[in-house]
């Protein structure tokens, strides 16, 4: 094994693990942007969770893939689980108003001031999406990352 | 109609949960058996509802059909969910025992969950890209299974499995892309109508080979069946008896869909000159591979062949000119067997993991003794091996007959000749697997050592028992039985009640 | 432009079936790689390309005004790469754990029995 230990983690390249360091909550909240921008404009939660997977991927390679399941706490396989929770929720939300399964429910608020804020099932499916492709994501490249 | 997505709901929030599940297996165990039972509910009850003549319909989103996804569940999609139903319960009980510990704490209960749920969602849906979608969701979930335990012989049956699946899989697509192209909806009714009024039959009718050629490799049909016999072989039971009974007949309710709603353009040829020859060379081939395998467990893969072939004979005889009536008998006949074999086959597998548990070893040559030493299991082997050879009074007796006869009345002597020659075959390998394993001698004593736990043998012994008294009772009920797919079948040759339903347009 | 991208679909279908028939796993997982994007490449040929803009609705209106991509074809296309990217992740895993118990990645140094 080559390279240096700082802290608690072996790493290869100081610029990298600089970089990454720097890069991983700028990419967490650009996904998350992504993610609450997919309703009406390019984005969502495909791209949002490959983002934020992306992100956790150069962590990484800067550290050792070891160090990600650490940084995450928790399991990946419990964020599966509750992504495609989520996403039959926001089918299931329909149906209770006796409505096909997928129909979009809306609630909007009307906030102080002139905030209106809308939000509705189309949403909690992007989260859920979000969190199941971040999660699919990144369990792949660990588990490969970690074979050695 | 929010009923239909239960099917596809219900294993999905269990696999779901047993995901979150995780740490502890006997939760799993339980939310995995939950959702099988619940699983068989809802499929019950959509049989019974389609038992009626009324096709159900569900637009997704509230999007009229054909610009959304719609479900639709018609009597052919009752009787494959109705049989998925009971095979998820067998499986998912004989698995509590028949699985290992470290498969277990690997996933095998969300996997086995998912898959269920792509099978639900292939045998509802009434969009074909939809198709396309759980095909691949329950294919993605059966690569996981398949592999899961990485040994060296199940990495090698794992890599033809997948490898002829994905060409499937391509062809598959390419096939919808050039038919979105060239008709603009994927919408299955609306399909039908476009192929109906399209000019250009022959663009249409190599579209038609295309799928057929793709849901060919996916249903095991001659000569594309070589990845089945190279594979199913080496999972654990609980797993091969779930692609047995179910992976293959995804592969066979697609061709029947299509082929039956679809491509009815230009049914001379694409049925009766390349479907039909194809279909009763498979009878043949996995008849013969099923009298000379040495294995037990190899022998019922060719076993799935040969069936595959009756049930494709069947529908491929929907495309002779003759009368109404005959090619009704043909599709029924098929119908009629497709449900039973899917229970015979998961009963078969199932079987063979018992007698690998028992015998160390499936190998025919060395195994026997077991009507002595196990006599119950031996009485369950009989009659799925029977039924699968079609003596009566069992379940696979009055539909082969079936298509037997419309063969005859459709004048296709030859047809019959295969049907009977698999029957001789399939006959044959009965008793060869009969003396081999359960009458003669044993050459190799299994140790202490690798014999039963009674505690375990339970859990095995129930399902098997359960398939099998569902497979006597199919026997003794055969009216029954047959009215049911006689129905289906004048359902499915009459497609317009199905466009109605899906499309609207008013009765 | 379409006879271009025809050209294209062919030869990544015939290129992906070559590899397909060598005889090491690689191989073949490049080839079905390959054939996977012919398909989806073939799905946005085949629906028709027009020179147009996103099919999204601009803010204050109510429909798109013609011309504008059909965005089923992007839908389907895009639901096909993301199952062949899922598959081939998995196929890539399966090869390597298949090249480590064979000790080969030889296609005919598998065995039957």
């Amino acid at each position: 094994m080559v390279g240096q230990a700082v802290g608690r983690w072996r790493i290869y390249s100081v610029i990298l693990a600089s970089v990454a360091r720097a890069m991983l909550p700028l990419l967490l909240v650009f996904s998350l942007f992504l993610l609450w921008r997919g309703h009406n404009e390019p984005g969502g939660g495909f791209t949002g969770g490959l983002v934020a997977a992306a992100g956790f991927a150069l962590y990484a390679m800067a550290f050792q893939p070891r160090s990600v399941r650490r940084v995450i706490r928790v399991d990946l396989r419990t964020l599966m689980g509750a992504g495609l929770l989520c996403a039959a929720a926001a089918g299931v939300i329909g149906m209770a108003q006796n409505k096909p399964f997928m129909t979009g429910v809306w609630i909007s608020w009307q906030g102080p001031e002139g905030i209106a804020v809308e939000i509705g099932t189309p949403f909690l499916f992007d989260v859920g999406v979000y969190l199941v492709v971040f999660s699919v994501t990144l369990s792949i490249i660990l588990s490969k990352a970690e074979e050695r | 109609m929010n009923l239909l997505v239960l099917p596809v709901l219900v294993p999905m929030v269990a696999a779901a949960s047993s995901l979150l599940l995780w740490k502890s297996v006997s939760a799993q165990r339980l939310v995995a058996l939950l959702g099988a039972l619940g699983l068989a509910l809802v499929n019950g009850m959509i049989f019974a509802r389609t038992q009626t003549g009324e096709i159900l319909v569900l637009g997704f989103g509230n999007w009229p059909a054909p610009f959304g996804i719609a479900f639709v569940a018609d009597r052919l999609a009752g009787i494959m969910l109705l049989a998925t139903g009971v095979i998820a319960v067998a499986v998912q009980i004989y698995s509590f025992s028949g699985i290992d510990s470290d498969r277990e704490s690997f996933g095998f209960y969300p996997l086995t969950l998912i898959l269920l749920m792509g099978v639900s969602g292939a045998f509802l849906t009434g969009d074909i890209f939809n198709l396309y979608v759980w095909f691949e969701v329950l294919l993605i979930a059966s690569f996981v299974l398949m592999s899961l335990g990485g040994e060296r012989l199940q990495l090698q049956g794992a890599v033809k499995y997948v490898t002829l699946n994905l060409v499937s899989s391509a062809l598959f697509l390419t096939a919808l892309g050039l038919l979105n192209g060239s008709l603009g909806t994927l919408n299955m009714a609306h399909l039908s109508e476009r192929v109906a009024e399209a000019g250009d039959p022959g663009f249409t009718t190599a579209l038609a080979v295309l799928f057929l050629v793709a849901f060919s490799i996916k249903s095991a049909l001659f000569p594309l069946y070589g990845w089945l016999p190279a594979s199913y072989h080496t999972p654990p039971a609980a797993v091969s008896a779930l692609f047995a009974g179910l992976l293959t007949k995804v592969g066979v309710y697609a061709l029947i869909r299509t082929f039956t709603l679809i491509f009815t353009q230009d049914p001379g040829f694409t049925h009766q000159l390349v479907l039909l020859p194809l279909a009763a060379m498979t009878i043949l081939a996995g008849g013969m591979g099923f009298w000379v395998q040495h294995d037990m467990r190899r022998a019922f893969a060719f076993a799935i062949v040969a069936s595959v072939g009756v049930a494709l004979v069947g529908l491929a005889m929907t495309g002779i000119p003759g009368s109404e009536a005959a090619r009704t008998l043909a599709l029924a006949g098929a119908l009629a067997y497709v449900f039973q074999t899917m229970l015979v086959k998961t009963q078969l597998f199932l079987m063979a993991g018992i007698v690998r548990r028992a015998m160390g070893s499936c190998d025919l040559r060395t195994i026997g003794g077991l009507a002595a030493t196990a006599p119950w299991l031996a009485a369950m082997a009989m009659i799925g091996l029977l039924a699968f050879a079609g003596v009566p009074p069992l379940s696979g007796f009055a539909p082969k007959v079936a298509v037997l006869r419309a063969s005859l009345d459709l004048q296709q002597g030859w047809v019959a000749a295969c049907i009977l020659a698999g029957s001789v075959l399939a006959l044959a390998g009965v008793a060869r697997i009969w003396s081999e394993a359960f009458w003669k001698k044993p050459l190799h004593r299994p140790d202490e050592s690798e014999q039963d736990q009674p505690a375990n043998a339970l859990a095995r012994i129930v399902p098997v028992t359960g398939l099998a008294l569902c497979i006597v009772a199919l026997g003794l009920g055969a009216g029954t039985v047959f009215d049911a797919a006689e129905a289906a079948a004048r359902q499915l040759l009459d497609p317009s009640a199905y466009i109605r339903a899906v499309l609207g347009g008013g009765p | 432009m379409v006879w271009l991208l025809a050209l294209a679909i062919g030869a990544l279908y015939a290129g992906g079936l070559y590899m397909m028939l060598r005889k090491t796993m690689v191989k073949l997982l490049i080839g079905l790689a390959m054939i996977g994007n012919a398909a989806n490449l073939l799905i946005f040929t085949s629906s028709g390309i027009v020179r147009s803009k996103a099919p999204l609705v601009p803010k204050g209106a109510k429909t798109v005004e013609p011309p504008f991509a059909d965005p089923l074809t992007q839908a389907l296309i895009l639901t096909a790469i993301v199952i062949g990217f899922a598959v081939l992740a998995f196929a890539l895993a399966l090869v390597r754990r298949t090249y480590e118990a064979v000790g080969s990645g030889g296609l005919e140094d598998m065995t039957e029995e």
